[in-house]
């Protein structure tokens, strides 16, 4: 059955990667549905969170092939449950729709905060899962919104102590000095 | 053939050509050649261009260390890079130059990448500040490549050169080998840089070898101890770890029969009394049919290719499956694995070998000697044999593997003679099968037959090749006369695209749609490059022909016209349960 789970993929700061891991993907005719990518708490180890819409036994296959690129350290398929995640998104609106009295509330219902106002539109950001961050843009539709604009997924796994562990280990060991 | 770029250089480029370097100072260029030497590198299979041309400048000084063989056609250069590999045990170096110089590697790469062999390609690219702008001869050869190469990496500064040639060849020839690129931009050969090689002895995030896990073995040992009907399936990777000696001692211990994958051929001797035969799609029947039978399939160093597996959904549903495989990412990739023994084959073996109680199965083995009998009395009798009608592709090999006892390295290419060579070349020497499986690229054989020449000038090397597979590389006859390589070419001429006109009569109806060849003079063609040749249609000339052939010193080319619509059987057609093989 397809769901959505989340790939996460430590690699080294190499050019290039991101085509190996998603060239991978594309063989199995897998979408890619949201990739965010940084530097993790180690320096020259980048993480990327991926998600997907599939099925587990098809993404273990993936991980598998990916983990075997020279430069990937470890690559996991985590299902909703095993990780605690959020998305951010950004809406542009309308000042003129600040006339409008409900907005309020769907800003302090939300948790919403403003970034800035001008004499023409307001922003505002909230973060949360996917769903809640559509159900305010539904609700901010009527408001007259100009744009609206959604993060990939930072996730955090449950179960990674272990392996953040391995990484500290690893960064004892050099990374080659081999520029792109 | 493209144009290449052999313009003189601008003058700003000639003054920094490669000169005499004062200390360790030195152009790229010269660090490519002096990082080859230290990896151990005496022979390349390459063609020049523009982009590669300060490093062929380099190589000048160096004629008396490294041996440039010149190919004919860049896709030449992999191939023989390959057969050089695969015969030598060492890795093969193919070079190119930049835009259609590189993309005529792809084939070959990809080749190498299925067949796990150990190449390093090296690309000469355009200028750094050219790159992206589609210059003369540009392509991005990284992008193209990164699904057909192990790893690749483009260099443009100077200083970079060694430390990426030491990593390339750590990872071609580490863990599963498998082939690298590397792409030299030309400012970064003609640059300077303070030389000094490091062999490259670990990547913090590659872990080649993986550490063998003890449980694991205890319980394939446990399986294997307590099977009726344990089986083996020889991959290529025993070969690659050298653990065909091991592997035979195990069989003997345990009286398990072994059976071969394509590129497992030659591990084990055909006349060994565990040899049951040769695995897959056009395989010996006996080793298909009790695939389905075993109680215990230990399978070593394969992959489960679907030309083995047939539908898998009915492949050794019954049985226990030992997976005992180096590539992590194989293991429960087609067919699930009960006991999984993530490690090189050699080093399983090893720690199984002691472990392994003696054992005997012989009503089991015997089951394999039944279905044998039933395979040579339909099948190979009389394609071994034939007393009339036209000569066989199945004579001619027998013919060929009497006459060099089985010790030839038999090189072959893809289709209907590869399968009926691999069938019937009783091989008696470990890695002395060079084809091409994963791939099954046309063409593959004739300049991988020079590079096992070149890698293994003491033996017999004999390519044996299809009418239609010749015409795909024939060019590199130029090579093998111009650097005087002795290799025996065997054409079997059947006037078709034999195995695509087989699945035509078999599964689409007879319509033999565009696989009639109409074919050229192959002797005269032959003659043209100086190589020697004879024809021959008549079963009476066959013998003295194969012997005159092998007699010869340096290369030579026999064409044998075959019978023009025969089929190879067995065959299990594809995607059907391998107990359906048909036997006629």
């Amino acid at each position: 059955m397809q769901k959505e789970y989340t790939v996460t993929v430590y690699t080294e700061d190499r050019i290039g990667i991101t085509n190996r891991i998603s060239v991978i993907f594309t063989r199995r005719g897998i979408n890619i549905t949201s990739l965010t990518t940084a530097e993790t708490e180690i320096a020259g180890v980048y993480k990327f969170i991926i998600t997907v819409l599939s099925e587990r036994e098809r993404l273990e296959k993936v991980v598998g092939q990916i983990e075997k690129l020279i430069e990937i350290h470890r690559a996991f398929v985590h299902d909703e449950d095993e990780v605690v995640y959020q998305e951010l998104a950004l809406y542009k609106i309308s000042t003129k729709s600040l006339h409008n009295g409900d907005i309020e509330k769907i800003i302090r219902d939300n948790n919403a905060r403003i970034l800035t106002i001008t004499a023409d539109y307001f922003v505002l950001e909230k973060t949360g899962h996917q769903q809640e961050l559509i159900a305010m843009l539904e609700k901010l539709e009527p408001y007259g919104l100009i744009e609206y604009s959604k993060s990939g997924r930072v996730a955090i796994v449950k179960w990674s102590r272990r392996f953040h562990e391995h990484l500290k280990d690893l960064s004892l060991i050099e990374a080659d000095n081999l520029k792109d | 053939m493209q144009q290449k770029d052999v313009l003189p250089m601008k003058t700003e480029e000639s003054d920094k050509r490669p000169t005499a370097a004062p200390a360790e100072i030195i152009t790229g260029a010269e660090a490519v050649i002096r990082s080859l030497i230290a990896e151990g590198v005496d022979t390349i299979f390459g063609y020049p261009g523009g982009a590669i041309m300060p490093i062929y400048d380099a190589l000048y000084d160096f004629q008396d260390k490294v041996h440039h063989i010149l190919v004919r056609h860049e896709q030449g250069a992999t191939h023989a890079a390959q057969g050089y590999a695969r015969a030598s045990g060492k890795v093969g170096v193919a070079f190119a130059t930049s835009g259609p110089g590189a993309t005529n590697l792809v084939t070959g790469l990809a080749d190498a990448h299925m067949d796990s062999t150990p190449m390093v390609c090296i690309t000469g690219q355009v200028a750094a500040a050219l790159l992206g702008t589609d210059a003369f001869q540009e392509t991005d050869v990284i992008g193209i490549t990164m699904p057909i190469t192990k790893w690749n990496i483009q260099v443009t500064r100077p200083e970079d050169i060694p430390g990426a040639i030491a990593k390339a060849f750590y990872i071609a020839r580490n863990g599963r080998p498998g082939p690298v690129l590397v792409d030299i931009t030309k400012n970064a050969q003609f640059g300077k840089l303070d030389f000094q090689y490091k062999a490259c002895e670990h990547i913090r995030s590659y872990q080649p070898v993986p550490q063998l896990k003890q449980d694991a073995i205890a319980a394939a040992v446990e399986l294997i101890n307590n099977a009726k009907k344990p089986y083996i399936l020889c991959g290529h990777g025993v070969l690659i770890a050298g653990a065909e000696k091991l592997l035979i001692e195990m069989a003997e211990k345990a009286q398990i029969p072994i059976a071969s994958t394509l590129l497992g051929l030659s591990a084990v001797p055909v006349d060994h009394p565990c040899y049951v035969g040769y695995l897959g799609m056009h395989g010996n029947y006996g080793p298909n049919i009790n695939t389905n039978e075993c109680d215990v399939l230990i399978a070593i160093g394969m992959r489960f290719d679907d030309r083995i597996t047939g539908d898998v959904n009915t492949y050794a549903r019954q049985a226990k499956v030992v997976h005992i495989e180096i590539d992590k990412a194989e293991i429960n990739k087609i067919i699930p694995a009960d006991v999984a023994v993530h490690a090189d084959a050699k080093a399983a073996l090893e720690a199984m070998l002691p472990l392994v109680k003696p054992a005997k199965h012989e009503e089991w083995l015997q089951s394999f000697k039944e279905a044998d009998k039933q395979e040579y009395e339909k099948v190979q009798h009389n394609e071994l044999y034939p007393k009339e009608g036209m000569l066989k592709m199945a004579e001619v090999v027998r013919i060929i593997s009497e006459q060099t006892e089985g010790r030839a390295i038999l090189v072959t290419d893809v289709g209907q003679h590869q399968m009926v060579a691999s069938r019937y070349y009783r091989f008696k020497d470990p890695n002395t099968n060079i084809t091409s499986g994963g791939m099954g690229t046309m063409g593959f054989s004739l300049p991988a037959a020079m590079g096992a020449k070149v890698g293994a000038p003491e033996r017999e090397v004999v390519a044996v090749i299809g009418d239609g597979c010749f015409q795909m590389t024939l060019q590199e006859l130029g090579t093998i006369y111009q650097s005087e390589i002795g290799v025996k070419i065997v054409i079997l001429n059947n006037n078709f695209l034999g195995m695509v006109r087989q699945w035509q009569q078999l599964f689409f109806d007879k319509r033999y749609s565009s696989t009639e060849m109409i074919n050229p003079d192959f002797v005269q063609i032959a003659k043209g490059f100086y190589v020697p040749g004879r024809k021959v249609s008549e079963r009476s000339e066959i013998e003295a022909a194969v012997k005159e052939m092998l007699d010869t010193k340096g290369a030579y080319l026999l064409e044998v016209v075959v019978e023009q619509e025969d089929n190879v059987f067995p065959m299990v057609p594809a995607g059907a349960p391998i107990s359906s093989i048909r036997l006629e």
